[in-house]
């Protein structure tokens, strides 16, 4: 999978969280730790966050895949998969 | 001829600043719709109007600060006339009433880090800051502005930069009341919710991702009808006696961004879907965070609803919001070694709990209720339904 590829999906991602909670700084965020320690999300949070993710890559993120998005890092290894297995766009 | 009056949004509050109307004399006003805004210690609230009729006459202007109980505004039913004779009854002129106010419902406050960093330095409190741009974001201009204007001699409006700490004196003000009046008791149990997960991860695997519902719904729906069975939870203790009520509000916990909580009510909520429920818990939680409550869901709710699990807490034992009698208190749900059918397995497993008013119900009474929602959860397809 290509660097620029994985980059839009960085982007992605911290799109869909700072339109939940705007006063992230995405300098702040370590890659490798659960997301949601380190930004105050609940349920409710995390599911607008995915709506968010939906509406921005047209990927519809199962519920028994939320683990997959424990860290930035994974959720990145996981939508990259998602849009390469070419269920993207529905 | 009658009065539109400062109503009551909690038993904490005794009087309320008027920030805006949004109505104008000779405006025609429907039951239920929102007619101004009053800063409370809550914050600001969007105050609905309980009468049809026309507005004669606002009599309290915005920046004031009036009693509970004070006439805002008189308004006169459709048929009456004008108080000024010879004026043309402005309820005969077939003009709509004004929509109803919409709240701001972004979500969060949005605001760039810089700005964030800024604010911190020069003591701003960004939840007091209004974007100047169209995107409605909060810049560095923004927060030198506020800056400059905090430092000016306060204006007649409330100053909203010290409303955390007006809310954290409303907040000890009903809580160290209800530690002082209520013998409260507390019971726990802990749930089997498998079945209502294994229902829940059916129905959303049906739905598309808006669609989804989040396990706090059908919770709060096996709440509202175990509530049902037990009566003496649900309702008032006002002048030394119980007064229960046929409705259940159900008051949901929310807490504000920054510090802080309120618990506004879901109406009616033994009555409704899972899907309006969920619908109804976003737009509360949304208004909570971003924009304004109303005073119909300030004043009413007839219980209280605390779910602490998702800050991964076992158990919570909450304090009862006076005048209610009780407020249930939701824990984390996780696996669990689990007794059944005379082999240990692992459940999903969940710590409900009650802490209710021993001068109106009785221990026996609350462990009939946790053992409804224990019943209520078994069932969760049930809860779906509306009645």
């Amino acid at each position: 999978m290509s660097g620029p590829d994985h980059d839009r999906l960085r982007a992605a991602i911290f799109e869909a969280i700072t339109a939940i909670a705007p006063e992230i700084d995405s300098a702040d965020i370590r890659s490798d730790q659960p997301l949601r320690q380190q930004i105050d999300l609940d349920s409710f949070d995390f599911l607008n966050v995915i709506i968010r993710l939906h509406e921005i890559l047209g990927i519809d993120i199962p519920e028994s895949d939320y683990g997959e998005l424990l860290t930035l890092d994974r959720a990145v290894e996981y939508l990259a998969r998602r849009c390469g297995s070419g269920d993207a766009g529905k | 001829m009658s009065e539109f009056r400062m109503p009551s949004l909690g038993a904490d509050m005794d009087a309320g600043t008027l920030v805006e109307w949004h109505i104008q004399p000779g405006d025609t006003v429907k039951r239920g719709q929102v007619v101004a805004v009053v800063e409370t210690q809550k914050g600001a609230i969007e105050v609905e109007i309980w009468e049809d009729g026309v507005i004669d006459r606002l009599v309290v202007q915005p920046g004031a600060k009036v009693p509970v109980g004070a006439v805002l505004a008189e308004l006169r039913g459709a048929g009456e006339h004008a108080a000024p004779a010879g004026q043309t009854p402005l309820a005969d002129v077939a003009v709509p009433a004004s929509p109803v106010a919409s709240a701001p419902s972004s979500g969060r406050q949005k605001i760039s880090p810089s700005a964030r960093r800024l604010a911190q330095e020069l003591g701003v409190d960004p939840a007091t800051v209004q974007a100047q741009a169209t995107d409605g974001v909060i810049s560095r201009a923004d927060i030198e502005r506020a800056a400059a204007s905090n430092a000016l001699p306060a204006s007649a409006l409330p100053d909203a930069g010290d409303w955390r700490l007006q809310m954290r004196k409303a907040i000890a003000a009903a809580m160290s009341r209800s530690k002082r009046e209520i013998p409260h008791y507390y019971l726990a149990t802990d749930i089997d919710v498998t079945a209502m997960l294994d229902w829940l991860a059916a129905e959303n695997a049906k739905r598309s991702v808006a669609e989804r519902l989040l396990p706090a719904v059908p919770l709060m729906k096996a709440v509202a009808l175990a509530l049902r069975e037990v009566p003496e939870l649900n309702g008032f203790w006002i002048d030394g006696e119980f007064r229960p009520s046929a409705a259940i509000h159900l008051g949901m916990a929310i807490a504000m961004r920054g510090g802080g909580l309120v618990a506004p009510a879901i109406h009616d909520a033994d009555h409704k879907s899972c899907n309006e429920l969920m619908a109804a818990l976003r737009d509360l939680i949304a208004r909570v965070r971003g924009g304004r409550l109303r005073s119909s869901e300030m004043a009413d709710p007839t219980v209280t609803l605390t779910s602490l699990g998702d800050q991964g807490v076992a158990q919570v034992f909450g304090v009862i919001y006076p005048p209610q009698v009780a407020i249930i208190g939701l824990g984390r749900i996780d696996g669990r070694p689990w007794a059944l059918a005379g082999t240990v397995g692992v459940r999903q497993v969940l710590t409900a709990s009650l802490a209710a008013d021993h001068r109106v119900s009785d221990g026996h009474r609350g462990a009939l209720f946790l053992a409804a929602l224990d019943r209520r959860l078994q069932n969760p397809a049930e809860l779906d339904m509306t009645s």
